[in-house]
């Protein structure tokens, strides 16, 4: 309960040419318990990221709903496309409500 | 020795002179077998011994094989080169011709295939097994000068990427690190990335007990994973670490230069030695020749291991795609030997004989500590595709088994001595 979620990894590209589709990829580390399993006689207690929210300069461009279902270290590929320089916010909140963050900036020009 | 005739095949014998055409066409079929490796080495020594009226020619440049079974305890220090070379004698004395060129080119329509050496040999029939490309260039930075300082070891050629691995690791000090890059499936040897850790870790143990291996995988999970993990943490607590794709293990970029492992995420390792197995395709023969699909690995027929692309060429070994079974040594013998008696079948106009495929790899963990996977094979019932046989195999028990590990590491052994008699003895 008390460790903090890891430091997420982004891959993104520093700069792009305004409308070019490019691929960014995210991974963080985290065992997405789900409650079902025993560690020998003792069940294994719940531990989830329920959602992983990307804003482009503040504006929501991706939301994804994680469950039970979502394997450990959660790893997700999209692309975007920007026609001006912006920041990326990616934002990790697990069921207890704790949350993990990181800032790209992408040039575009 | 000279085989006795017997009554029944002089009775066989007469009864074709009946039929002249037949006669002539097996007594001249020409079986051509291109690479003398686990599928081609097999399918020529097999060809002979089961179907002596085939006139069998088998193309291999090396005038010496070096195994890729085995090599990672050359690595390891535990065997040598030479215990692991073969050569070509065995079959030549089973009546195989041996012809140590480069097959340059194939026609699949005319039935010939060009050698380097500028010879153009016509077959009825050919056991095509050429083996694996390494993809240069498509890890970034591994290109072939860069193999010179992080070697791949995994096509062992005539053996020097093995040993250049081997006196890095001798070279290397106490304290060194070991970083190793691990491609995602489909590759040759699906456990032997891992094998090698076991014996590279081995080898640490020994004599550089201050050093480790960081191993990155471009997967989650792996051939046999419980069992060599159980394995590295009874011998080698803390000398392995093993990072999988979800935790940035994927190796996207290197730099020969610095000897650098760069991460999918941007993670640069510099290590000491480097060990970098590329991803790979069919070998360059196979795809100039069209049968490789989009994949880059060569889809067959599962009865008679008959190329898609190009009936008539039989693809054995680790350039086909060979369903759920693993690129390994033993289905490329399993697969050659059905792939020969196919194409006998076809020459004396019969149906392929039915199919069953068999694996067992072994793979070494420590001194007498071995550990096995098994798996049997069929063709579907509609002959569309190949599936394991249900029930029919598994890997080794888990648990604490001193007797097991030893059993099995014999059994390696044994393994090895058998299928390499019956490819070049």
């Amino acid at each position: 309960m008390t460790s903090p979620l890891a430091t997420p990894r982004i891959r993104i590209p520093r700069q792009v040419r305004a409308g070019e589709t490019f691929e960014v990829r995210t991974l963080i580390e985290h065992p997405m318990e789900t409650g079902l399993r025993q560690d020998g006689p003792r069940p294994i207690p719940r531990d989830l990221l329920n959602r992983l929210t990307v804003r482009v300069n503040g504006d929501i461009a991706l939301q994804a709903e994680l469950r039970n279902g979502t394997s450990a270290n959660p790893f997700h590929t999209f692309f975007l496309r920007l026609d001006r320089t912006s920041d990326i916010t990616f934002t990790w909140t697990d069921e207890r409500g704790r949350t993990a963050q990181a800032t790209s900036r992408v040039q575009v020009g | 020795m000279t085989p006795r005739l017997s009554r029944r095949a002089v009775l066989a014998g007469a009864a074709l002179l009946a039929a002249p055409s037949a006669v002539r066409a097996q007594s001249q079929a020409r079986l051509l077998v291109i690479g003398g490796g686990f599928g081609g080495a097999s399918a020529a020594g097999f060809a002979r011994r089961r179907f002596p009226w085939l006139d069998v020619t088998l193309v291999e440049p090396k005038a010496r094989f070096v195994t890729c079974p085995y090599g990672n305890l050359v690595i390891g220090g535990t065997k040598t080169l030479d215990a692991i070379t073969h050569g070509y004698d065995g079959l030549r004395a089973r009546g195989v011709r041996v012809v140590h060129d480069w097959a340059a080119g194939i026609d699949a329509a005319a039935r010939r295939v060009r050698l380097q050496g500028g010879e153009t040999l016509g077959y009825d029939r050919l056991i095509l097994s050429p083996g694996i490309a390494l993809r240069w260039g498509a890890l970034e930075g591994y290109d072939e000068a860069a193999a010179e300082v992080m070697p791949h070891a995994w096509v062992p050629g005539d053996g020097a990427q093995t040993l250049l691995l081997r006196r890095q690791l001798e070279a290397m000090p106490d304290g060194g690190v070991v970083g190793m890059a691990i491609p995602a499936n489909p590759f040759r040897c699906p456990p032997g990335p891992y094998e090698r850790i076991s014996m590279i870790a081995g080898y640490l143990k020994r004599h550089k007990p201050r050093s480790k291996i960081l191993a990155f995988d471009a997967k989650d999970a792996f051939s046999k994973q419980g069992l060599f993990q159980d394995g590295w943490n009874a011998l080698y607590p803390g000398l392995i670490e093993w990072v999988p794709a979800n935790r940035d293990g994927r190796i996207t970029r290197v730099d020969a230069r610095d000897r650098v492992l760069e991460s999918e995420f941007g993670e640069k390792h510099r290590v000491a030695v480097a060990n970098v197995i590329p991803p790979q395709s069919a070998a360059r023969i196979a795809i100039d020749a069209g049968l490789a699909d989009a994949s880059g690995w060569v889809p067959v027929n599962p009865v008679t291991f008959e190329s898609r692309a190009a009936p008539g060429i039989h693809v054995v070994g680790d350039a086909n795609i060979p369903g759920p079974m693993p690129k390994s040594g033993y289905i490329a013998n399993s697969t050659a030997k059905q792939a020969v008696a196919s194409a006998a079948a076809s020459l004396r106009g019969e149906a392929p004989p039915s199919a069953l495929y068999y694996n067992t790899c072994y793979s070494h963990v420590g001194d007498d500590y071995g550990i096995s996977i098994v798996g049997i094979f069929r063709p579907n019932a509609e002959g569309t595709a190949i599936v394991e046989v249900p029930g029919s195999g598994g890997v080794s028990p888990r648990g604490n088994l001193p007797e097991q590990r030893r059993l099995e590491a014999t059994y390696a052994d044994a393994w090895y001595d058998s299928i390499t008699r019956d490819m070049f003895g």
